[in-house]
């Protein structure tokens, strides 16, 4: 068991000026279950590999524990890379499909037995330890070949997209599966997805990165409730958020017909570069259907409706600009979406009005694109995230 | 409509893309692997040649598509990518999941076909120092596999060694460059990888105990870093340089390999030259071979032929000078007689070059028990008829790769309650069916009796009575026995 820390780590493929990864800096606590996550091409897989000795570390440096490792070779580094796609041998029982590679890492026999069967304890398999993999069921294969990763009893597994060639359905069924063995182990491990959704119901905490940098780092409910600019705003969470920019008047924001009042610490946080304007997101759930002559309300189209059974979604289009400097951000311009009451659902092409929460709102610079309040704005679905 | 993106042979669309790879037609499937698989696989006879057809979803397709063609672009060995199937739905109006379409590679075997429990040791090693040579290449093409086994490759005899070629490219990576951490893992996977599927053989008795596979995987090492090294390393030389420049070169090209640029860079005193390969080709004697007589043969086979050829000149030397000249007389007037003396129903057995290569190997042999030289026409008509017959036919050796036969995951798709059916292990198994399959050898090849159990698909009759009811059988007890695994699994871990 140990912690993992990227210090200033840094990556620069030869050729390439920006780097993957830059500038790294990251804790994680012994037995955290850590996923890094964001939009393909934004470092995190480069991330993992770097400390997983794959990738070289062009400045800064990488520690397991107490130990420098960003110039050790992988087979020193006592990690293990978790693969989905280990063989399983149709000859050999479970027990040796489990331990032949201690066999190579010079591990004595009782040993390698001993640690057979905790492993096995741990995924229910201790009945099947001399049968062939062949008598066994799909979900048993699967902890065999996990069971071949923990008997190494490595500091840190890492896993890099494992479910990425899983149908839906066994997706979510995996990732349960995965995340409950992890916390049995209580091993540090370091799990990389594009998957906002998987990275929010499996990781103790989330990093997200993008362009190599990380954006922010927190628990689920974290980055849902508080996210620390646009773009984690608008990554984290399905459906995204609603963001988009409105000019401001006074204290209140311009939305369409009426004004949203903002708070004293937005208002302050505000500068001349931000030219007046704020971007301002709000998630599906803090917008309310209303009727049409509701004050401050205003019209959205349906152009397609979501229905998951529990809750419903509104695809529209905004006819009337809500938005003063008009770039709505989320899902091309002048469009949002909106959770309804999925007993009563509109239909394509018909007019709904909503109005927002009051207080649901997420405020964020103009220019830096940065939040500007601290605390957390809860909505009703909040509660959900992470749990 | 599917949509194919790829290939250039319409007649691809013919294939019934709406229907799922696991339930084809027979009369498509060139051999059925067997068993639970991480995406549904099979072998599909199209237009005179066989097509791996692989089932499993869009990106990975369409990523594993785009990497076997940068790889055969950069002139890496390994299996041909044809096309990539969207948009596939079925009568039902179900979409089903993409599919990745490969080349089966004409006269290559899966390992698996190569042992038995006669099988020369030697021939084990000649697979692993065949697989080193590829990672050696695939690693100087920047590529990082990422499961390198004996499983994931194909093997071609090359005059008597072997040549690996790359089938699975779906856990692998392109890079500018490798670092040495890469490789090294890699390097780590491939021993791990190849020591279970040699204790895998052991313990089903397909291979001798007495083989060490700890040794085997040390072997992979050392061959690996030895060339790796001989490829790549800086050397210092502070005399005679021009010759040790030429030296080093040249014992490159012995290797195979061709040396398109060096780094050369005076030591900081400037009494010595640094001197490292910056750009090194595989396959020297190969294009050497082309370049001469057009011919496209693998790495050793071309060392052979072209040691053939030099011969040819020596002896012809009075009349023929030029070597491209001399080339073209030899091609005419030796290999391709020899290679048209092969009667039409024995061409399924070899690929000409290798035919070539063993009619040398016979002539040698009759030449020493006749203790005279005995001419090529001879030694053809001998091999013909005395040696080639019992070799088995090679042209489309199907196996089942490890990860077709064993589950690494739950076969990944709702097919995967249906896919597991117990069936005679003898039935269209195109592995087992070899009996011993010789390797490339040094002797006269050994006498394979027991006869092909394969069977070709459109002549295929259906099961009958007794065996029927037993598949059947069978298959019912193994549905028995997964169900009640199924039951006694926990929801969980």
């Amino acid at each position: 068991m140990a912690t993992v820390t990227y210090d200033k780590a840094s990556r620069i493929y030869p050729g390439t000026e920006r780097p993957a990864v830059d500038a790294l800096d990251l804790s994680i606590a012994d037995g955290e279950f850590l996923v890094l996550v964001g939009p393909s091409g934004c470092g995190k897989s480069t991330s993992l590999r770097m400390l997983a000795g794959l990738e070289d570390v062009d400045k800064g440096s990488i520690f397991v524990g107490d130990r420098d490792v960003t110039h050790v070779q992988p087979k020193d580094r006592d990690i293990a890379m978790v693969f989905q796609s280990y063989a399983l041998y149709p000859h050999m029982t479970v027990a040796d499909n489990m331990g032949f590679a201690l066999k190579i890492a010079k591990v004595d026999k009782a040993t390698i037995r001993e640690r057979v069967e905790a492993a096995a304890k741990i995924l229910d398999l201790t009945e099947y330890l001399d049968r062939k993999p062949k008598a066994l069921s799909g979900g048993q294969r699967q902890r065999v070949a996990m069971g071949r990763a923990i008997v190494r009893q490595p500091q840190v597994f890492l896993m890099d997209e494992p479910l990425s060639n899983l149908d839906a359905k066994l997706r979510v069924q995996t990732r349960t599966q995965i995340a409950a063995l992890q916390r049995r182990l209580g091993t540090t491990t370091v799990y990389v997805t594009h998957d906002q959704v998987e990275a929010l119901t499996m990781g103790d905490r989330i990093a997200v990165l993008k362009d190599g940098v990380l954006q922010q780092v927190g628990t689920p409910r974290e980055m849902y409730d508080t996210p620390a600019n646009v773009f984690v705003a608008g990554f984290i969470g399905s459906p995204a958020m609603n963001l988009s920019t409105f000019r401001v008047e006074g204290d209140s924001a311009v939305v369409g017909d009426s004004k949203v009042k903002l708070e004293r610490e937005v208002v302050a946080g505000m500068t001349a570069d931000d030219k007046g304007d704020i971007i301002l997101g709000f998630r599906p759930e803090s917008l309310d259907r209303v009727a049409p002559n509701t004050p401050g309300a205003f019209p959205v189209e349906v152009n397609v409706v979501e229905e998951l059974g529990s809750d419903a979604f509104v695809y529209g289009t905004l006819p009337t600009p809500v938005a003063s400097a008009h770039d709505v951000t989320v899902g091309g311009s002048g469009e949002g979406i909106v959770r309804v009451d999925p007993r009563d659902v509109p239909a394509k092409g018909d007019t709904i009005w909503v109005t927002i929460r009051p207080g649901e709102q997420h405020a964020f610079s103009a220019s830096t694109q940065k939040r500007l309040t601290t605390h957390a704005i809860q909505t009703d679905a909040s509660r959900t995230v992470g749990a | 409509m599917p949509h194919i993106t790829g290939a250039v042979d319409a007649s691809l669309m013919e294939l019934p893309w709406e229907i799922p790879l696991s339930a084809w037609p027979e009369e498509r499937i060139a051999a059925l692997p067997r068993g639970l698989s991480r995406h549904v696989v099979r072998f599909v006879r199209h237009n005179g040649t066989v097509l791996a057809v692989k089932e499993t979803n869009r990106e990975i397709a369409y990523r594993e598509f785009e990497m076997l063609r940068e790889l055969e672009r950069m002139d890496a060995p390994c299996v041909h990518a044809v096309a990539v199937v969207t948009r596939r739905i079925s009568v039902s109006g179900d979409e089903l999941s993409a599919a990745l379409v490969t080349e089966h590679l004409a006269y290559s075997l899966p390992y698996r076909a190569l042992f038995s429990t006669a099988l020369r040791k030697g021939t084990l090693n000649r697979l692993i120092d065949a697989l080193s040579v590829l990672l050696v290449k695939l690693h100087l093409n920047g590529f990082y596999w990422g499961d390198v086994s004996l499983s994931n490759a194909l093997f071609r005899r090359d005059a008597s060694e072997f040549s690996a070629y790359l089938v699975d490219a779906e856990t692998g990576d392109l890079h500018e460059q490798l670092t040495s951490g890469q490789r090294s893992y890699d390097l780590e996977i491939a021993t791990t990888n190849i020591i279970g599927e040699i204790l895998d053989l052991q313990a089903n008795e397909d291979l001798d105990e007495g083989i060490d596979p700890f040794k085997i995987g040390d072997r992979l090492e050392s061959k690996y870093s030895k060339l790796w090294s001989a490829l790549t390393e800086t050397e210092v030389f502070d005399s005679n340089i021009p010759f040790r420049v030429s030296e080093r070169v040249r014992a490159l090209n012995e290797m195979g390999f061709d040396v398109g640029e060096l780094d050369m860079l005076s030591t900081p005193d400037g009494t010595g030259l640094r001197i490292r390969p910056k750009v090194v080709d595989a396959g020297y004697h190969s294009r050497r071979l082309m370049r001469l007589t057009g011919l496209d043969v693998q790495e050793n086979q071309a060392r052979r032929l072209l040691n053939d050829l030099d011969e040819f000149r020596a002896v012809r030397r009075d009349v023929i000078e030029d070597e491209s000249f001399a080339a073209h007389e030899w091609l005419t007037t030796i290999f391709e007689p020899t290679v048209r003396a092969i009667p039409r129903e024995l061409r399924g057995k070899l690929e000409p070059a290798q035919v070539f290569h063993e009619v040398l190997d016979h002539r040698w042999y009759l030449a020493e028990a006749a203790a005279e030289d005995v001419p090529m026409p001879v030694a053809t008509a001998s091999y013909v008829k005395n040696v080639l017959p019992l070799r088995p036919d090679e042209r489309a050796v199907l196996g089942r790769s490890l990860a077709e036969m064993t589950a690494e995951l739950p076969a990944l798709t709702d097919e995967f309650g249906t896919s597991f059916e117990a069936r005679d292990p003898f039935e269209n198994d195109n592995t087992y069916a070899w009996g011993e399959v010789p390797a490339p050898a040094t002797t006269e090849p050994p006498v394979v009796r027991r006869a092909t159990t394969r069977i070709p698909a459109p002549e295929r009759a259906p099961l009958s009575g007794e065996l029927a009811k037993r598949d059947q059988d069978a298959a019912e007890a193994a549905h028995a026995e997964q169900d009640d695994a199924a039951e006694s699994e926990e929801s969980g871990f």
